[in-house]
């Protein structure tokens, strides 16, 4: 950031200061600096920001990132399509199913595959748990940061059991490599129904019960109203996109203005907010987990029947049962594994709506095995850039809300 | 509001500075100059109709094999009309004799640090930018890795060719 307002100067020899008054704590002219990171026990993830104060307030600060940058974009530009959705798990790992299927959607994008409704149902439920996850997470830990860890702890229980719904999916709990490029890699077992339904009927207690403690809780709102605001014009000069857009009163959602994966047979609202503070982001990203209760709701009931992936033999692993008795399955099988197969030449560009706004995947494709660009959209790594701005002016306790409420995850942001 | 509609405006206001009209995926996609990249944002940005003024990715590209010099270096802005809902591709090329283009901080926040991350993976120099130093990689690298001069795998190995395991 620019804005740094020159008052250093004033320390210059030669400019001479009034004298100190003995005992009485007035730093009015003393900037400090604090480093805060980059690894901070109120910070999630490794952020550094090397913050001038002046006494309690924040004249200006500057983010220092990449600790934790992998080289995602170079990495993908040597592998075979499907091994790309490892890369996408780790970017935003609160949701990771929202980056595998966004992922998998730009390549289908790119081969003109059509997935069957049934995945794309499945697919549609899955994210929207995935969305449910990462907001608890952000919601839960602004609460802590505020110091209030009884929300944490009842939230942090839903989260598991929506892991423990992905277990059943796909076998894993983090990382989720969910799905394949064509559909999902697998049904949805009895058992998956049977967690997904108990899911639905457990949870909204729990999450009233969560509102009840913070919605309208004094301390809270104090705490958090009119810290960080923004600027609709200013969010969208800066990029910003998701619950933290919206919570600045822009009704941009991907999943309404581009349907992707059968949205558009769903009802749902979008929450905006009106000053773009974090009570607001909190707000809408509480108001969201309801919402993305509903959609899986839906999709759960209206499931349709038939196949759970499409047919593209030269993507989707051919079943096992074939492998061993057929022989084109067998020579699409090891091509698949050996990543093979050449891709059509394309330039194609998809956004899903991830956890924290539009995950864009730029994909180009110049006829070979593996990408030959690859560019990420990670929402975190855009928006971020306006946290000092919006820190300016708040305390060191502020700046801890604010990053907090902004759900900056460190994956994402570094990629 | 159509692909062609754009098109031909944008033909209209900047005449033969933009070309390669194509539209891969539905997506309206074309290419100037440097010395109109920024003039054409501004137009965008501020036409009272199309308000195509949200920038949604910028990134470089590299074609080491082109046979044309003077298009080694591509830099993609990916633009959006959040009031329309329309997408539009805009390429630059560049040499890499003269890696130079007018900074677009000027007209979109967003762009500070996406511009920073080109030049850190590319070498791009972004003129008119504040700050334009490395943002993910390290201060003391001395190249850019996202050039494909620099291979991801060992190139001494001989077990993995890539003949059999991809690029």
């Amino acid at each position: 950031m620019s804005t740094v307002l020159d008052i250093s100067n004033k320390n210059a020899p030669g400019n001479d200061l009034p004298a100190k008054p003995e005992e009485s704590v007035q730093y009015v002219n003393e900037l400090t600096t604090l480093n805060l990171g980059p690894t901070h026990p109120a910070t999630h993830g490794i952020f550094q920001n090397i913050l001038q104060m002046d006494g309690e307030k924040i004249v200006s600060g500057e983010q220092t990132i990449g600790y934790i940058h992998r080289a995602f974009e170079k990495i993908a530009e040597r592998r075979p399509f499907y091994q790309i959705t490892t890369l996408t798990d780790r970017m935003n790992y609160c949701s990771s199913p929202i980056n595998n299927f966004g992922w998998h959607m730009t390549v289908e994008k790119l081969l003109g595959v059509t997935v069957p409704k049934r995945a794309e149902y499945i697919r549609v439920i899955m994210m929207e748990l995935a969305r449910i996850a990462d907001h608890l997470i952000c919601n839960g830990i602004l609460g802590v940061d505020t110091g209030a860890f009884t929300g944490f702890l009842y939230l942090f229980e839903e989260r598991e059991n929506i892991y423990e719904i992905y277990e059943e999916v796909c076998g894993a709990r983090l990382t989720t490599n969910m799905g394949r490029i064509g559909g999902m890699e697998r049904d949805l077992s009895p058992e998956a129904i049977r967690k997904i339904r108990a899911f639905i009927k457990r949870f909204p207690p729990i999450m009233r019960e969560f509102e009840k403690l913070f919605n309208r809780n004094r301390i809270f709102m104090d705490r958090i109203i009119d810290v960080g605001g923004i600027t609709a014009e200013r969010a969208l000069n800066y990029g910003f996109t998701g619950p933290n857009l919206r919570a600045a009163g822009v009704d941009y959602d991907v999943r309404v203005m581009n349907p992707y994966s059968s949205y558009q047979d769903f009802e749902f609202d979008i929450p905006v907010g009106k000053s773009g503070d974090t009570y607001d982001r909190f707000m809408v990203r509480n108001e969201e987990i309801w919402q993305s209760l509903r959609i899986v709701e839906q999709a759960l009931e209206n499931l349709p029947e038939g196949p759970y992936f499409a047919d593209a033999p030269e993507y989707y692993l051919p079943p096992k049962k074939e492998v061993y008795r057929n022989m084109e399955a067998l020579i699409y099988h090891f091509k698949i594994v050996m990543g093979e197969i050449d891709a059509p030449v394309g330039e194609v560009y998809h956004s899903v709506e991830g956890g924290n706004g539009e995950l864009g995947f730029y994909l180009i494709s110049d006829g070979g095995r593996a990408p030959y660009r690859l560019h990420f959209r990670r929402p975190s790594f855009i928006y971020y850039q306006a946290y000092p701005e919006m820190c300016v002016g708040t305390t060191l306790s502020d700046a801890i809300v604010i990053m907090s409420s902004l759900n900056v995850i460190a994956g994402e942001l570094d990629s | 509001m159509t692909n062609e509609e754009v098109a031909k405006d944008l033909i209209r206001q900047f005449g033969e500075d933009v070309y390669d009209f194509d539209d891969p995926y539905g997506m309206l996609t074309l290419s100037t100059t440097r010395e109109q990249i920024i003039p054409m944002l501004q137009y965008l940005n501020t036409h009272p109709i199309y308000q195509i003024s949200f920038l949604t990715t910028l990134c470089g590209i590299h074609y080491p094999d082109d046979p044309n010099p003077a298009r080694e270096f591509c830099i993609v802005y990916q633009l959006h009309s959040l009031v329309n809902n329309f997408r539009i591709r805009i390429k630059v090329f560049l040499a890499e004799a003269d890696l130079h283009i007018p900074t677009a901080t000027t007209v979109y926040l967003s762009a500070n640090w996406m511009e920073r991350e080109t030049y850190d993976f590319f070498g791009v120099i972004f003129d008119g930018h504040p700050k334009l130093t490395r943002i993910l990689n390290m201060e003391d690298m001395d190249y850019f890795p996202m050039r494909k001069q620099y291979p991801l795998e060992d190139p001494t190995r001989e077990d993995k060719i890539d003949a059999l395991f991809g690029r």
